[in-house]
Protein backbone atom coordinates (compact mmCIF):
# COMPACT_ATOMS: atom_id res chain seq x y z
CA UNK A 1 0.00 0.00 0.00
CA UNK A 2 1.34 3.54 -0.81
CA UNK A 3 1.53 5.94 2.04
CA UNK A 4 -1.00 8.91 1.64
CA UNK A 5 -0.22 12.43 0.47
CA UNK A 6 0.35 13.64 4.08
CA UNK A 7 -0.57 11.95 7.08
CA UNK A 8 -1.02 14.03 9.93
CA UNK A 9 -1.32 12.04 13.10
CA UNK A 10 -2.52 13.50 16.81
CA UNK A 11 -1.63 17.16 15.59
CA UNK A 12 -1.82 19.52 18.41
CA UNK A 13 -0.39 23.34 18.10
CA UNK A 14 0.08 25.79 20.74
CA UNK A 15 0.85 29.79 20.14
CA UNK A 16 1.44 30.40 24.05
CA UNK A 17 -1.10 29.27 25.86
CA UNK A 18 -3.50 29.24 23.31
CA UNK A 19 -4.47 25.91 21.83
CA UNK A 20 -4.82 26.54 18.45
CA UNK A 21 -5.22 22.92 16.77
CA UNK A 22 -6.66 20.07 18.85
CA UNK A 23 -5.61 16.80 18.62
CA UNK A 24 -6.02 16.87 14.40
CA UNK A 25 -5.45 13.73 12.61
CA UNK A 26 -6.00 13.41 8.94
CA UNK A 27 -5.14 11.73 5.44
CA UNK A 28 -4.49 13.83 2.32
CA UNK A 29 -5.17 11.15 -0.41
CA UNK A 30 -2.61 11.21 -3.14
CA UNK A 31 -4.27 13.50 -6.78
CA UNK A 32 -6.91 14.60 -4.41
CA UNK A 33 -8.46 17.93 -3.47
CA UNK A 34 -8.29 18.80 0.17
CA UNK A 35 -10.39 21.84 0.94
CA UNK A 36 -9.72 22.98 4.74
CA UNK A 37 -12.92 25.66 5.27
CA UNK A 38 -14.21 27.03 8.55
CA UNK A 39 -14.80 30.33 10.29
CA UNK A 40 -11.40 32.77 11.01
CA UNK A 41 -9.28 31.83 13.56
CA UNK A 42 -10.70 27.98 13.55
CA UNK A 43 -6.98 27.29 12.87
CA UNK A 44 -7.43 26.14 9.19
CA UNK A 45 -4.18 28.22 8.16
CA UNK A 46 -2.37 27.12 10.75
CA UNK A 47 -2.83 23.81 9.65
CA UNK A 48 -1.99 23.95 6.36
CA UNK A 49 0.89 25.67 7.95
CA UNK A 50 1.89 22.98 9.73
CA UNK A 51 1.80 20.88 6.73
CA UNK A 52 4.90 22.81 5.39
CA UNK A 53 6.27 23.02 9.06
CA UNK A 54 5.94 26.80 8.47
CA UNK A 55 4.51 26.28 11.39
CA UNK A 56 5.95 23.90 13.97
CA UNK A 57 3.34 21.63 16.21
CA UNK A 58 3.47 21.35 19.47
CA UNK A 59 3.34 17.45 19.72
CA UNK A 60 1.51 15.03 17.16
CA UNK A 61 3.29 14.32 13.47
CA UNK A 62 3.59 14.96 10.13
CA UNK A 63 4.48 12.84 7.44
CA UNK A 64 4.58 13.96 3.40
CA UNK A 65 4.73 10.36 1.60
CA UNK A 66 5.32 8.24 4.72
CA UNK A 67 8.78 10.68 5.29
CA UNK A 68 8.36 12.60 8.62
CA UNK A 69 8.62 16.38 8.31
CA UNK A 70 10.52 18.93 10.39
CA UNK A 71 10.18 16.35 13.53
CA UNK A 72 11.84 12.42 13.57
CA UNK A 73 10.66 10.28 16.28
CA UNK A 74 7.38 11.04 18.80
CA UNK A 75 7.28 11.95 22.08
CA UNK A 76 10.51 12.29 24.12
CA UNK A 77 12.04 10.63 21.32
CA UNK A 78 11.34 14.08 19.33
CA UNK A 79 13.98 15.56 17.45
CA UNK A 80 14.29 18.20 15.08
CA UNK A 81 15.41 17.23 11.62
CA UNK A 82 18.53 18.41 10.20
CA UNK A 83 17.90 21.86 7.50
CA UNK A 84 19.16 19.75 4.99
CA UNK A 85 16.29 16.86 5.85
CA UNK A 86 14.10 19.70 5.93
CA UNK A 87 14.75 20.97 2.80
CA UNK A 88 14.55 17.54 1.02
CA UNK A 89 11.05 16.76 2.55
CA UNK A 90 9.68 19.72 1.95
CA UNK A 91 11.03 20.00 -1.84
CA UNK A 92 8.18 17.44 -2.28
CA UNK A 93 5.59 20.73 -1.18
CA UNK A 94 5.06 23.82 -3.31
CA UNK A 95 2.79 26.41 -1.31
CA UNK A 96 0.63 29.64 -2.57
CA UNK A 97 0.42 31.80 0.17
CA UNK A 98 -2.36 34.39 0.18
CA UNK A 99 -0.33 37.45 -0.09
CA UNK A 100 1.49 36.08 -2.82
CA UNK A 101 4.78 36.44 -1.53
CA UNK A 102 6.68 37.36 -4.78
CA UNK A 103 10.04 39.06 -4.09
CA UNK A 104 9.78 42.11 -5.69
CA UNK A 105 13.20 43.23 -6.69
CA UNK A 106 12.81 40.13 -9.68
CA UNK A 107 10.16 39.63 -12.75
CA UNK A 108 7.72 37.38 -12.85
CA UNK A 109 10.45 35.39 -14.78
CA UNK A 110 12.90 35.80 -12.28
CA UNK A 111 10.87 34.60 -9.55
CA UNK A 112 9.94 31.66 -11.09
CA UNK A 113 13.33 30.98 -12.59
CA UNK A 114 15.33 31.88 -9.43
CA UNK A 115 15.59 28.36 -7.31
CA UNK A 116 16.48 26.33 -10.03
CA UNK A 117 19.13 28.48 -10.90
CA UNK A 118 20.50 29.28 -7.32
CA UNK A 119 19.72 25.92 -5.24
CA UNK A 120 19.00 23.48 -8.03
CA UNK A 121 22.10 24.71 -9.38
CA UNK A 122 20.49 25.06 -13.52
CA UNK A 123 22.13 27.18 -16.01
CA UNK A 124 20.08 30.39 -16.59
CA UNK A 125 18.68 29.69 -19.71
CA UNK A 126 17.75 26.37 -18.50
CA UNK A 127 16.06 27.50 -15.78
CA UNK A 128 14.48 30.43 -17.54
CA UNK A 129 13.39 27.72 -20.56
CA UNK A 130 11.30 25.88 -17.60
CA UNK A 131 10.44 28.93 -15.83
CA UNK A 132 8.76 30.49 -19.12
CA UNK A 133 7.02 27.29 -20.05
CA UNK A 134 5.22 27.46 -16.41
CA UNK A 135 4.56 30.96 -17.26
CA UNK A 136 2.99 30.17 -20.35
CA UNK A 137 1.04 27.25 -18.18
CA UNK A 138 -0.46 29.89 -16.33
CA UNK A 139 -1.75 32.58 -19.49
CA UNK A 140 1.31 35.30 -18.06
CA UNK A 141 4.16 34.30 -20.50
CA UNK A 142 3.61 37.93 -22.16
CA UNK A 143 4.51 39.38 -18.61
CA UNK A 144 7.95 37.45 -18.35
CA UNK A 145 9.54 40.70 -17.37
CA UNK A 146 7.24 42.47 -15.61
CA UNK A 147 8.17 43.39 -12.00
CA UNK A 148 5.63 42.16 -9.16
CA UNK A 149 4.83 45.74 -8.29
CA UNK A 150 3.42 45.85 -11.95
CA UNK A 151 0.82 42.83 -12.07
CA UNK A 152 -2.34 43.05 -10.87
CA UNK A 153 -3.06 40.90 -7.79
CA UNK A 154 -4.71 38.18 -9.62
CA UNK A 155 -1.40 38.22 -11.96
CA UNK A 156 0.84 38.13 -9.00
CA UNK A 157 -0.43 35.35 -7.56
CA UNK A 158 -0.80 32.96 -10.61
CA UNK A 159 3.38 33.82 -11.19
CA UNK A 160 3.43 32.69 -7.52
CA UNK A 161 1.77 29.48 -8.14
CA UNK A 162 3.84 29.22 -11.40
CA UNK A 163 6.56 29.61 -9.06
CA UNK A 164 5.87 26.77 -7.17
CA UNK A 165 5.51 24.39 -9.85
CA UNK A 166 8.56 24.90 -11.43
CA UNK A 167 9.73 23.01 -8.47
CA UNK A 168 7.98 20.01 -9.82
CA UNK A 169 5.92 19.01 -6.46
CA UNK A 170 3.99 16.23 -5.80
CA UNK A 171 1.64 18.45 -3.27
CA UNK A 172 0.29 21.76 -3.60
CA UNK A 173 -0.44 23.85 -0.53
CA UNK A 174 -3.02 27.07 -0.83
CA UNK A 175 -3.40 29.39 1.77
CA UNK A 176 -6.28 31.35 1.23
CA UNK A 177 -4.75 31.94 -1.98
CA UNK A 178 -7.63 34.55 -3.48
CA UNK A 179 -8.63 36.28 -0.17
CA UNK A 180 -6.14 39.50 -1.00
CA UNK A 181 -7.94 39.52 -4.86
CA UNK A 182 -11.00 41.48 -5.71
CA UNK A 183 -13.78 39.58 -6.61
CA UNK A 184 -13.47 40.14 -10.45
CA UNK A 185 -9.46 38.81 -10.24
CA UNK A 186 -10.55 35.77 -8.27
CA UNK A 187 -11.87 33.11 -11.24
CA UNK A 188 -8.38 33.58 -12.65
CA UNK A 189 -6.61 32.35 -10.05
CA UNK A 190 -9.27 29.41 -9.67
CA UNK A 191 -9.41 28.91 -13.47
CA UNK A 192 -5.79 28.18 -13.13
CA UNK A 193 -6.18 26.26 -9.62
CA UNK A 194 -8.96 23.79 -11.48
CA UNK A 195 -6.90 22.81 -14.03
CA UNK A 196 -4.03 21.84 -11.87
CA UNK A 197 -6.94 19.54 -9.66
CA UNK A 198 -7.49 18.11 -13.13
CA UNK A 199 -4.08 17.07 -13.98
CA UNK A 200 -4.42 15.14 -10.96
CA UNK A 201 -2.09 17.29 -8.64
CA UNK A 202 -2.26 16.56 -4.81
CA UNK A 203 -3.84 19.72 -3.86
CA UNK A 204 -4.67 21.11 -0.03
CA UNK A 205 -6.63 24.29 -0.59
CA UNK A 206 -7.54 26.53 2.71
CA UNK A 207 -10.16 28.92 1.30
CA UNK A 208 -13.51 30.84 1.74
CA UNK A 209 -14.73 30.19 -1.58
CA UNK A 210 -17.31 27.65 -0.48
CA UNK A 211 -18.28 27.41 -4.53
CA UNK A 212 -14.59 26.21 -5.12
CA UNK A 213 -14.58 23.95 -2.88
CA UNK A 214 -17.83 22.29 -3.66
CA UNK A 215 -17.18 22.01 -7.13
CA UNK A 216 -13.50 20.98 -7.14
CA UNK A 217 -12.46 19.16 -3.84
CA UNK A 218 -12.98 15.57 -3.05
CA UNK A 219 -12.80 15.94 0.46
CA UNK A 220 -13.80 19.28 2.36
CA UNK A 221 -12.63 19.78 6.03
CA UNK A 222 -14.62 21.66 8.42
CA UNK A 223 -12.69 23.16 11.26
CA UNK A 224 -13.85 25.27 14.11
CA UNK A 225 -11.77 26.35 17.14
CA UNK A 226 -8.98 24.24 16.64
CA UNK A 227 -10.79 21.11 16.19
CA UNK A 228 -11.25 19.10 12.93
CA UNK A 229 -15.56 18.62 13.25
CA UNK A 230 -15.91 16.64 10.49
CA UNK A 231 -14.33 15.55 6.75
CA UNK A 232 -16.39 14.35 4.17
CA UNK A 233 -17.23 14.50 -0.25
CA UNK A 234 -18.53 17.85 -0.34
CA UNK A 235 -22.07 16.54 -1.23
CA UNK A 236 -22.29 15.33 1.74
CA UNK A 237 -20.89 18.21 3.83
CA UNK A 238 -23.05 20.88 1.59
CA UNK A 239 -26.04 18.80 1.00
CA UNK A 240 -27.28 18.02 4.68
CA UNK A 241 -24.98 19.59 7.22
CA UNK A 242 -25.63 17.56 10.51
CA UNK A 243 -23.51 19.89 12.22
CA UNK A 244 -25.44 23.27 13.81
CA UNK A 245 -21.81 25.13 13.55
CA UNK A 246 -21.25 24.32 10.15
CA UNK A 247 -25.02 25.15 9.29
CA UNK A 248 -24.35 28.26 10.80
CA UNK A 249 -20.86 29.12 8.83
CA UNK A 250 -22.79 28.29 5.31
CA UNK A 251 -25.44 30.39 5.90
CA UNK A 252 -23.31 33.40 5.93
CA UNK A 253 -21.63 32.01 2.98
CA UNK A 254 -25.08 31.29 0.84
CA UNK A 255 -24.75 33.86 -1.48
CA UNK A 256 -21.05 32.64 -2.87
CA UNK A 257 -22.57 29.62 -4.40
CA UNK A 258 -23.14 27.06 -1.62
CA UNK A 259 -27.10 27.15 -2.13
CA UNK A 260 -26.95 25.28 -5.25
CA UNK A 261 -25.86 22.10 -3.58
CA UNK A 262 -28.35 22.33 -1.04
CA UNK B 1 43.40 82.79 -8.45
CA UNK B 2 44.37 81.57 -11.59
CA UNK B 3 43.73 78.69 -14.02
CA UNK B 4 46.49 76.52 -12.24
CA UNK B 5 45.65 76.93 -9.36
CA UNK B 6 41.77 75.41 -9.85
CA UNK B 7 43.48 72.87 -11.92
CA UNK B 8 45.84 71.75 -9.22
CA UNK B 9 42.30 72.03 -6.69
CA UNK B 10 40.35 69.41 -9.49
CA UNK B 11 43.77 67.22 -9.57
CA UNK B 12 43.24 66.98 -5.89
CA UNK B 13 39.47 66.51 -5.71
CA UNK B 14 40.15 63.20 -8.09
CA UNK B 15 41.64 62.33 -4.89
CA UNK B 16 38.71 62.96 -2.81
CA UNK B 17 36.54 61.46 -5.36
CA UNK B 18 38.49 57.97 -5.44
CA UNK B 19 38.45 57.80 -1.46
CA UNK B 20 34.97 58.47 -1.02
CA UNK B 21 33.90 56.31 -3.52
CA UNK B 22 36.26 52.96 -2.57
CA UNK B 23 35.70 53.44 1.29
CA UNK B 24 31.54 53.74 0.04
CA UNK B 25 31.41 50.38 -1.20
CA UNK B 26 33.96 48.74 0.63
CA UNK B 27 31.87 50.20 3.99
CA UNK B 28 29.08 48.59 2.07
CA UNK B 29 30.21 45.48 2.03
CA UNK B 30 31.67 45.36 5.85
CA UNK B 31 28.18 46.88 6.64
CA UNK B 32 26.31 43.74 5.23
CA UNK B 33 28.03 41.29 7.38
CA UNK B 34 28.03 43.74 10.33
CA UNK B 35 23.93 43.62 10.24
CA UNK B 36 24.03 40.19 9.44
CA UNK B 37 25.66 39.61 12.73
CA UNK B 38 24.16 42.12 14.47
CA UNK B 39 20.65 40.15 14.12
CA UNK B 40 22.68 36.88 14.69
CA UNK B 41 21.19 34.71 16.90
CA UNK B 42 24.97 34.22 17.73
CA UNK B 43 26.26 36.41 21.10
CA UNK B 44 29.85 36.44 20.12
CA UNK B 45 28.77 37.93 16.88
CA UNK B 46 26.35 40.24 17.93
CA UNK B 47 28.49 41.71 20.46
CA UNK B 48 31.35 42.15 18.40
CA UNK B 49 28.85 43.80 15.88
CA UNK B 50 27.58 45.65 18.39
CA UNK B 51 31.14 47.10 20.28
CA UNK B 52 32.45 47.67 16.79
CA UNK B 53 29.20 49.86 15.34
CA UNK B 54 28.98 51.87 18.62
CA UNK B 55 32.81 52.57 19.01
CA UNK B 56 32.88 53.68 14.85
CA UNK B 57 29.91 55.56 15.77
CA UNK B 58 30.86 57.20 18.70
CA UNK B 59 34.20 58.33 18.09
CA UNK B 60 35.13 61.22 15.89
CA UNK B 61 36.28 60.16 12.86
CA UNK B 62 38.91 62.91 13.51
CA UNK B 63 40.15 60.73 16.47
CA UNK B 64 39.34 57.18 14.25
CA UNK B 65 41.90 58.66 11.57
CA UNK B 66 44.10 59.73 14.35
CA UNK B 67 44.74 56.59 16.19
CA UNK B 68 44.25 54.49 13.07
CA UNK B 69 47.66 56.74 11.86
CA UNK B 70 49.56 55.98 15.71
CA UNK B 71 48.23 52.54 16.31
CA UNK B 72 49.10 50.50 13.00
CA UNK B 73 53.03 51.64 13.13
CA UNK B 74 53.29 50.75 16.36
CA UNK B 75 51.94 47.43 15.72
CA UNK B 76 55.07 47.74 13.32
CA UNK B 77 52.34 47.99 10.20
CA UNK B 78 53.70 50.47 7.85
CA UNK B 79 50.88 51.50 5.47
CA UNK B 80 50.44 54.73 2.69
CA UNK B 81 48.81 57.46 3.81
CA UNK B 82 45.97 56.35 1.16
CA UNK B 83 45.42 52.43 2.69
CA UNK B 84 45.60 54.18 6.29
CA UNK B 85 42.80 56.97 4.92
CA UNK B 86 40.72 54.05 2.72
CA UNK B 87 40.30 52.04 6.05
CA UNK B 88 39.26 54.69 8.20
CA UNK B 89 36.93 56.08 6.56
CA UNK B 90 35.75 52.73 5.11
CA UNK B 91 34.98 51.48 9.03
CA UNK B 92 33.58 54.58 9.97
CA UNK B 93 30.83 54.55 6.97
CA UNK B 94 30.21 50.63 7.59
CA UNK B 95 29.09 51.43 10.79
CA UNK B 96 26.65 53.78 9.51
CA UNK B 97 25.60 52.05 6.73
CA UNK B 98 25.25 48.77 9.05
CA UNK B 99 22.48 50.55 10.86
CA UNK B 100 21.17 51.99 8.34
CA UNK B 101 20.66 48.32 6.38
CA UNK B 102 19.84 46.63 9.86
CA UNK B 103 16.34 48.95 8.97
CA UNK B 104 16.18 47.37 5.61
CA UNK B 105 16.77 43.65 6.68
CA UNK B 106 14.45 44.13 9.07
CA UNK B 107 11.51 45.75 7.32
CA UNK B 108 11.58 42.62 4.73
CA UNK B 109 8.36 40.95 4.96
CA UNK B 110 8.94 36.99 6.67
CA UNK B 111 6.83 36.10 3.85
CA UNK B 112 8.82 36.93 1.60
CA UNK B 113 11.45 34.64 3.59
CA UNK B 114 9.07 32.19 3.92
CA UNK B 115 8.43 31.70 -0.33
CA UNK B 116 12.28 31.45 -0.03
CA UNK B 117 12.50 28.82 2.53
CA UNK B 118 9.38 27.01 0.61
CA UNK B 119 11.55 27.34 -2.47
CA UNK B 120 14.61 25.67 -1.26
CA UNK B 121 17.02 28.36 -0.23
CA UNK B 122 19.07 27.78 2.59
CA UNK B 123 19.55 30.89 5.43
CA UNK B 124 22.52 31.90 3.46
CA UNK B 125 21.04 31.61 -0.12
CA UNK B 126 17.89 33.22 1.57
CA UNK B 127 19.80 36.06 2.90
CA UNK B 128 21.89 36.32 -0.15
CA UNK B 129 19.59 36.22 -3.00
CA UNK B 130 16.51 37.75 -1.08
CA UNK B 131 16.45 39.57 1.93
CA UNK B 132 20.20 41.95 0.98
CA UNK B 133 18.82 43.41 -2.28
CA UNK B 134 15.30 43.67 -1.16
CA UNK B 135 17.42 45.94 2.16
CA UNK B 136 19.69 47.60 -0.88
CA UNK B 137 16.77 48.64 -2.64
CA UNK B 138 14.95 50.13 0.87
CA UNK B 139 18.08 52.06 2.15
CA UNK B 140 19.01 53.03 -1.71
CA UNK B 141 18.40 57.06 -0.39
CA UNK B 142 20.31 56.52 2.63
CA UNK B 143 22.75 54.74 0.84
CA UNK B 144 23.44 58.50 -1.21
CA UNK B 145 22.84 60.58 1.90
CA UNK B 146 25.72 58.82 3.36
CA UNK B 147 27.63 58.79 0.27
CA UNK B 148 27.20 62.48 0.52
CA UNK B 149 28.42 62.80 4.12
CA UNK B 150 31.38 60.76 3.13
CA UNK B 151 32.52 62.89 0.62
CA UNK B 152 32.32 65.94 2.93
CA UNK B 153 34.10 64.07 5.93
CA UNK B 154 36.81 63.10 3.58
CA UNK B 155 38.43 66.35 3.91
CA UNK B 156 39.79 65.12 7.58
CA UNK B 157 42.26 62.70 5.71
CA UNK B 158 44.76 64.89 5.32
CA UNK B 159 45.41 64.71 8.84
CA UNK B 160 47.02 61.15 7.84
CA UNK B 161 49.07 62.72 5.27
CA UNK B 162 46.65 62.60 1.84
CA UNK B 163 46.30 64.99 -0.47
CA UNK B 164 43.02 65.66 -1.26
CA UNK B 165 40.89 68.56 -1.77
CA UNK B 166 40.99 70.44 1.34
CA UNK B 167 44.56 69.65 2.37
CA UNK B 168 45.52 71.20 -1.48
CA UNK B 169 43.50 73.83 -0.84
CA UNK B 170 45.35 74.50 2.97
CA UNK B 171 48.77 74.00 1.31
CA UNK B 172 47.84 76.73 -1.99
CA UNK B 173 46.29 78.96 0.38
CA UNK B 174 49.54 79.17 2.51
CA UNK B 175 51.54 79.53 -0.50
CA UNK B 176 50.04 81.84 -2.46
CA UNK B 177 48.49 84.09 0.27
CA UNK B 178 45.41 83.80 -1.20
CA UNK B 179 42.97 81.74 1.56
CA UNK B 180 39.64 83.34 0.43
CA UNK B 181 39.54 82.45 -3.86
CA UNK B 182 40.83 79.15 -2.66
CA UNK B 183 38.76 77.51 0.01
CA UNK B 184 35.94 79.08 -1.76
CA UNK B 185 37.02 77.18 -5.15
CA UNK B 186 37.08 74.51 -2.95
CA UNK B 187 33.87 74.61 -1.67
CA UNK B 188 32.31 75.03 -4.61
CA UNK B 189 34.26 71.44 -6.15
CA UNK B 190 32.82 69.83 -2.99
CA UNK B 191 29.53 71.03 -3.77
CA UNK B 192 29.51 70.79 -7.28
CA UNK B 193 30.55 66.83 -6.93
CA UNK B 194 27.42 66.61 -4.66
CA UNK B 195 25.21 67.95 -6.55
CA UNK B 196 26.47 64.90 -8.93
CA UNK B 197 25.89 62.55 -6.84
CA UNK B 198 22.56 63.38 -5.64
CA UNK B 199 21.15 63.48 -9.39
CA UNK B 200 22.66 60.52 -10.09
CA UNK B 201 21.00 59.00 -6.52
CA UNK B 202 17.77 60.26 -7.77
CA UNK B 203 18.25 58.64 -10.83
CA UNK B 204 19.55 55.20 -10.06
CA UNK B 205 16.36 55.43 -7.41
CA UNK B 206 13.91 55.23 -10.54
CA UNK B 207 15.62 52.74 -12.45
CA UNK B 208 15.55 50.33 -9.84
CA UNK B 209 12.78 47.89 -10.32
CA UNK B 210 9.84 46.51 -8.15
CA UNK B 211 9.43 48.48 -4.70
CA UNK B 212 6.44 50.20 -4.08
CA UNK B 213 8.36 53.77 -4.41
CA UNK B 214 10.02 52.99 -7.79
Amino acid sequence: MTDPAIRIATLSKKFGDTLVLRDISLEVPRGQVTCLIGPSGSGKSTLLRCMAFLEEPTSGSIEIEGEPLGFTGTGSARRRQSPAELRRVRGKIGMVFQQFNLWPHMTALGNVSAALRRVRGLPRAEAEARGMAQLDKVGLKERAGHYPAQLSGGQQQRVAIARALALDPTIMLFDEPTSALDPELTGEVLTVMRALADEGMTMVVVTHEIGFAASVAHTVCFLDHGRLLFHDTPEKVFAAPREPRLEQFLDTYLDRGAQMLR
Amino acid sequence: MTWTLFELLLQASLMTILVSAVSILAGLAIAIVLSAMRMSGNAALKGFAVVFISFFRGVPLLVQLLLIFNLLPSLGITLPSLATALIGLSLCTAAYQAENLRGGFEGVAPGLIESAEMAGFTRAQSFFWIRTPIALRMTFPALVNEAILILKASSLVSVVGLIELTKMAQNLAASTYQPLPIFASAGLIYLAINVVVAFLGRRAERALPGLPSA
